[in-house]
């Protein structure tokens, strides 16, 4: 529904650091009350439109685009905790949250 | 170590920048141009852009990393700067790369700017760019706070740049005016020149500067440079050429607009040549300055006055009481008056401006009454550019100058004016008072005249409301100039 959490991972190239960020990225999501997002991966080499459409400077970056609030991450996301707190979003397991 | 031939350079058409760095930025390598907040950094790099454009037909890209894209475009458009227009017409591409408060962005472990510099090349590839402006690399600092990474990251973007061929400019935030060259260091590891843009105070006023302060493997003007900023043209620095080098060229002799002054100088002024009159409150340095102009306007010539000590209105009533009729003259269009309170904006402005109704009405003689009204509200350096720029600028255009400069004191004396500018004139007229057995005389001396025999003879002067008339030579006294004269009476010497 209009609640599905929609990401963007921006990289460059096929990088030791891309996939580490995409699997970074892929485990902070399993993270999450409903454990699932979609996530589309862009490649600003290939895609320099998007980038420029995103207005992406760094590589890896995550956007949140929806629901809102927008935000972003940028880094090769190895920490989960600190990776779900910039995108304002929350794991299961430290705080249970009563509504589902 | 450097090699002996030197770089290319890429021509920007920055007026007078182009001149100091002896033809431009080195072509497709990365200058610097740093500065402390408000010294015109954005105004310089868009202005390199535009003038590509303008001049040159060359696209150009413009990254921003602190100013918005909207406000960028409205600003320069105060220059007369349509971006938006460029934009339309392929010429101009922004890559936007300014902080979104709406969007924050946090960081979680290394990354690097490849997405920027993907958005680079895009840009450049899509509008074929041969320049580009990134404004201002402290600000991806303050976005992105970890250093080293930056820096790694911006040297393998400059480096990329450079292998595509584009000429870079970088602009960066320095603290002080004297001090280290960026905030950040930024100079290190970017660019291969480095360009310091001033704004400094100088008594009480403001006054700017650029200096190139490196130009890789590149010859270039060393020190520092006015520059002014006008709605017009933008940035426009005053390159100090050297006038002592350049003399009198013309041959052709033009009025003075006194007949007998012309006879002292043996026919006449010379056409492309500087004049300075120098004389005491009341002497007739006006009267001078309106026969010039009278003189010229009768012989054809279009003629430019500017006044920065006495109103238009006062300027022709004087005119008229010794009969000449500047209201006529300036209606047929070949006399105009322009009128300037010496306070009202810098040095360098007043100079711009000048030369700017110089070039839009181009005359054949100008005259500057007087420069010690400019003097008064200048540093001794500014005061001393603006002569020369004048000076030379003057003589470019092979149009006649006369300046004026008043003397402090009544007999004999100097002034600082002359002391500083007498070596950058071609002639130097004296008007002196002569005291006389109760009576007050004045005298009139051509001092130097380049290239030229003239009379050396100190003349006395009489002013009636027809003008100046120049008589005999004084013959039975010493010492005029030097303020004390002394009068001799043949006839005791002779009984002695």
């Amino acid at each position: 529904m209009a609640s599905e959490l929609r990401l963007k991972l921006f990289i460059a190239g096929d990088s030791p650091r891309a996939r580490e960020a995409a699997e970074n990225l892929a485990r902070a999501v399993r993270s999450l009350v409903n454990g699932a997002a979609h996530v589309e991966t862009v490649d600003v080499l290939e895609s320099p439109d998007v980038a420029d459409e995103y207005r992406i400077l760094t590589t890896p970056t995550v956007v949140r685009e929806a629901p809102a609030p927008r935000r972003r991450v940028t880094g090769d996301l190895r920490d989960t905790a600190q990776v779900l707190a910039a995108l304002h979003l929350f794991p299961a397991t430290p705080t249970p949250t009563p509504t589902p | 170590m450097s090699r002996a031939t030197t770089v290319p350079k890429h021509r920007t058409g920055i007026p007078g920048f182009d001149l100091i760095s002896e033809g431009g930025l080195p072509r497709a390598r990365a200058t610097l141009v740093a500065g402390t907040a408000g010294s015109a950094k954005t105004v310089f790099a868009t202005h390199f852009l535009a003038a590509g454009i303008l001049q040159d037909g060359e696209a150009g890209v413009f990254v921003t990393f602190e100013d918005r894209v909207e406000d960028i475009r409205a600003n320069m458009l105060g220059f007369g700067w349509d971006i938006a227009r460029w934009e339309k017409e392929g010429n101009w591409i922004f890559v936007d790369a300014a902080p979104d408060a709406e969007e924050p962005t946090s960081v979680v472990g290394p990354f690097d700017l490849s997405a920027l510099l993907s958005r680079i090349e895009r840009a450049i590839r899509k509008v074929d760019a041969k320049r580009i402006s990134l404004d201002s690399l402290n600000a991806l600092f303050v976005q992105f706070p970890d250093q080293p990474i930056l820096r790694a990251e911006l040297f393998r973007i400059t480096t990329k740049l450079k292998q595509l061929g584009v000429t870079v400019l970088f602009t960066g935030e320095r603290i002080e005016e004297y001090g280290e060259v960026t905030r950040h260091g930024i100079e290190e590891f970017v660019a291969d020149n480095v360009i310091i843009l001033r704004n400094l105070l100088d008594n009480e006023r403001r006054r700017r500067t650029i200096e190139i302060l490196k130009l890789r493997g590149a010859p270039h003007q060393r020190g520092e440079f006015p520059f002014t900023i006008t709605s017009r043209d933008g940035i426009i620095v005053i390159p100090l050429s050297g006038i002592e080098l350049t003399q009198t060229s013309s041959s052709k002799r033009i009025t003075s607009g006194v007949e007998r002054l012309d006879e002292m100088c043996g026919g006449g002024i010379f056409r492309d040549s500087i004049l300075l009159i120098s004389g005491a409150t009341g002497t007739g340095k006006t009267l001078l300055v309106t026969q010039f102009m009278a003189g010229g306007f009768d012989a054809g010539e279009r003629c430019l006055l500017f006044a920065f000590e006495e109103s238009k209105d006062q300027l022709f009533r004087n005119a008229a009481a010794w009969g000449f009729d500047f209201e006529a003259m300036e209606k047929s269009g070949r006399l105009r008056v322009v009128n300037r309170y010496p306070h009202a904006m810098a040095m360098e402005d007043h100079l711009v401006e000048m030369q700017q109704v110089i070039q839009d009405y181009k005359p054949t003689r100008v005259a500057v009454d007087s420069l010690s009204a400019l003097e008064r509200v200048a540093s001794l350096r500014s005061f001393r550019e603006f002569v020369i720029s004048l000076t030379s600028f003057l003589k470019r255009e092979e149009t006649a100058g006369l300046f004026t400069s008043t003397t402090p004191s009544l007999l004999g004396g100097g002034s600082v004016t002359e002391k500083h500018i007498s070596t950058l004139t071609d002639s130097i007229i004296l008007l002196r008072y002569v005291e006389s057995y109760g009576e007050m005389l004045r005298s009139i001396v051509l001092l130097k005249m380049r290239g030229s025999q003239h009379d050396s003879s100190i003349r006395q002067y009489t002013i009636d409301e027809t003008g100046m008339h120049i008589g005999e030579p004084f013959r039975d006294v010493v010492g005029i100039l030097a303020g004390a004269p002394s009068w001799n009476d043949d006839g005791d010497e002779a009984e002695r």
